[in-house]
């Protein structure tokens, strides 16, 4: 996993609340084996059929950071979504609320996730929409900065915010632990009542 | 006291010894399908880890198949590389794989339960986001991402934060006509999409009681719709009764320790959960999605809201929701046409589902400017719609009813809704596009749909 320290980048607005896993990668995108090769279909039906989204326009051509309203990420499971925002350049998402197995997913690849009060959401997604918004944004701080100076500090899981700042991720620590889920899952087994997956018709 | 959220949580959990770290939690049960697995088996490979134990884990298609009789033949070539590719990977670890014509295949959350391989008390996990559906077993199950279908493989457990936990009450009775759909999605309109995020619901009430198991696992499905991380029911007579004689299930003195431990799991009386919501189903009607997410939905006997109506915050969402529906502001949904209606999904694809489908559709006909896919769960559920005389019910009526799997409610195959078709669905989501490049959805439950796709428009059984 690549570390996530300090991006920098003009900020670019998706001032659309509730925005699925739909939205984000369409399913029929889906059929792929790979983890990689999502980018170019990001928000295509977004990009199709608004002319003002902001893949549309030239001055966010190579941004790092969105701006989003909230529950960001809801519906489908797809880590392609995350895969898919990566893959396009996307390092930071900022927004008020984000569904539970999106920020996951973004967790276990270096996607940064930063969530900040409404009320400052939505003046940076007008702000951003008006003009070249340039942000700061610092995991190591927990601080988003803007370019004339403002700061918004933000929370962060203390082992999410080590496991990104390190590009280390939860295969290499529930490895460390492996012995201990194996005296669990013996443990456990005391209340497992098949022990075979070959069907007794 | 404790929930029975509570219960598995910390049956399965080992404790974190690092502070801030989050729980390891043990995963008893994954599902793999071809569609979000096949990339965690890289996980593995760049690694050189060996994959951990088999004996949890099963296989199946069902995303991306297609539903025509001939379906071995896959025309489309990444979908047929993804097939392939978990095929190969189960061959190479010894995985059990529910191919075409194994008699098990089907829909991930319609087999396991069928199976008896959804047990309660279990940690259950797949790469998909309705694998909610499996807690109206007791059981704990969420979906997750494909990193996490590597973790289990690769550990047998997944890093998780504590959920918190909500009770939602459907106290009362069902009217005829009402089912657990029209429960859920109520929830779903009254919470909001994002009402549960970050909570476990466990599902209670009389109402809940009274639901036969694919009544419940409708409700439990739908949990993701309003966020849930996991829904779940407590376990009763009804879910033994279902579970007993099923092919996976405990045998013998096996069967009376399960039982006794399943009994065990019920939530006792008196605990508390972070919150709680209550809705009685006795008042309700059948429910129809009106817009582009599923608290979007309305009584079929209702009109669409005018904006003015709704909370300010909704009100741009509710705009382009209707622009894209093709729906005004205080116009009845009854009486909408429609072009396409699809009974099938890891929502109501189950035999029950066929059953109270072909009651309505019985010595009617499919309105001439109507599609209707029946598309079966699963090839137990399609034989079993065969057996009890179903599948001849469906086709006099001049419906399509076709091979097993996910199929127009995602839209992955070839079973699509054209652009500028409105559906009536019983799937879960109604999303722009979902169904297909410009196609609209209504979701309702499966006798809304058959009675809509003899109407040709939406209308509820008996209305």
């Amino acid at each position: 996993m690549q570390p996530c320290t300090t991006v920098t980048s003009i900020a670019a607005p998706v001032a659309i609340k509730d925005v699925d896993t739909d939205m984000i990668i369409p399913a029929q995108f889906l059929t792929s084996i790979s983890r990689v090769g999502f980018g170019p279909n990001l928000f295509v039906r977004l990009r199709n059929s608004r002319p003002d989204f902001y893949q549309n326009q030239a001055r966010f051509q190579g941004t790092q950071v969105l701006i989003a309203d909230s529950n960001f990420g809801c519906g489908s499971s797809r880590e392609h979504a995350v895969w898919a925002l990566l893959g396009a350049g996307i390092r930071v998402v900022i927004a008020p609320s984000f569904a539970d197995i999106f920020s996951g997913n973004s967790a276990k690849n270096g996607l940064l996730l930063v969530t900040l009060p409404e009320s400052d959401v939505h003046g940076l997604l007008r702000e951003a929409s008006e003009r070249d918004l340039k942000l700061t944004v610092d995991l190591a701080k927990q601080k988003v900065r803007a370019d004339d100076g403002r700061e918004w500090d933000f929370a962060y899981d203390p082992f999410r915010k080590h496991c990104l700042l390190h590009g280390l991720d939860d295969l290499d620590y529930l490895r460390s632990h492996l012995d201990s889920i194996t005296i669990k899952k013996a443990e456990l087994r005391t209340n497992w009542f098949y022990s075979s997956l070959v069907p007794n018709r | 006291m404790k929930t029975i959220i509570e219960k598995i949580w910390e049956s399965h959990v080992v404790p974190a010894n690092e502070s801030g770290a989050p729980d390891i939690l043990t995963i008893d049960f994954m599902l793999l399908h071809e569609v979000t697995s096949i990339q965690a088996f890289d996980l593995l490979r760049e690694r050189s880890i060996p994959l951990l134990d088999i004996s949890r884990l099963v296989a199946t298609l069902d995303h991306s198949i297609p539903t025509r009789k001939n379906r071995f033949d896959i025309y489309d070539d990444a979908a047929r590389t993804q097939v392939e590719a978990l095929r190969a990977a189960c061959a190479e670890y010894g995985i059990r794989l529910f191919d075409f014509d194994s008699g098990y295949q089907g829909i991930v959350h319609v087999i396991g339960p069928e199976l008896g391989l959804t047990q309660p008390g279990m940690t259950i996990v797949c790469g998909d986001s309705h694998t909610s559906t499996h807690g109206a077993f007791g059981a704990l199950a969420f979906g997750v991402g494909t990193s996490e279908v590597g973790h289990v493989l690769a550990t047998g457990a997944i890093l998780q934060r504590r959920p918190k936990t909500m009770q939602v009450e459907f106290s009362g009775s069902f009217a005829p006509g009402v089912y657990a759909k029209d429960a859920i999605v109520k929830l779903i309109a009254e919470i909001g999409i994002g009402g549960a995020n970050g909570h476990v619901i466990e599902y209670t009430g009389d109402a809940v009681r009274q639901m036969s198991m694919e009544q419940r696992m409708t409700v439990c499905n739908m949990s993701i719709e309003c966020g849930a991380r996991a829904g779940l029911v407590s376990p009763d007579d009804t879910t033994i009764e279902f579970l007993k004689g099923r092919p996976y299930a405990p045998k013998d003195a096996d069967w009376d320790r399960a039982v006794r431990h399943w009994r065990s799991l019920a939530s006792d009386p008196g605990a508390s959960y972070d919150r709680s919501v209550r809705i009685d189903v006795g008042a309700l009607t059948p429910m129809v999605t009106w817009g582009t997410n599923p608290e979007q939905a309305i009584s079929v006997d209702g009109t669409v809201p005018r904006l003015s109506s709704l909370p300010e915050s909704h009100r741009g969402v509710a705009a382009q929701a209707l622009a894209y529906t093709k729906l005004s502001e205080g116009q009845p949904i009854r009486g909408v046409k429609i072009d396409y209606a699809f009974l099938g999904s890891c929502t109501n694809g189950r035999i029950e589902d066929l059953r109270i489908a072909a009651a309505v559709l019985k010595g009617h006909k499919v309105h001439s400017d109507v599609t209707l896919y029946v598309v079966p769960g699963s090839e137990r559920v399609m034989q079993q719609a065969r057996d009890e005389g179903l599948v001849e019910v469906f086709e006099s009526a001049g419906a399509d009813f076709r091979m097993p799997g996910c199929s127009m409610c995602l839209g992955m195959n070839d079973d699509k809704v054209p652009a500028g078709k409105r559906c009536i669905s019983t799937s879960n989501r109604n999303f722009i596009g979902r169904q297909g490049e410009g196609s609209i959805t209504h979701l309702a439950s499966p006798a809304t749909v058959a009675a809509s796709a003899v109407a040709g428009a939406i209308t509820s059984y008996g209305g």
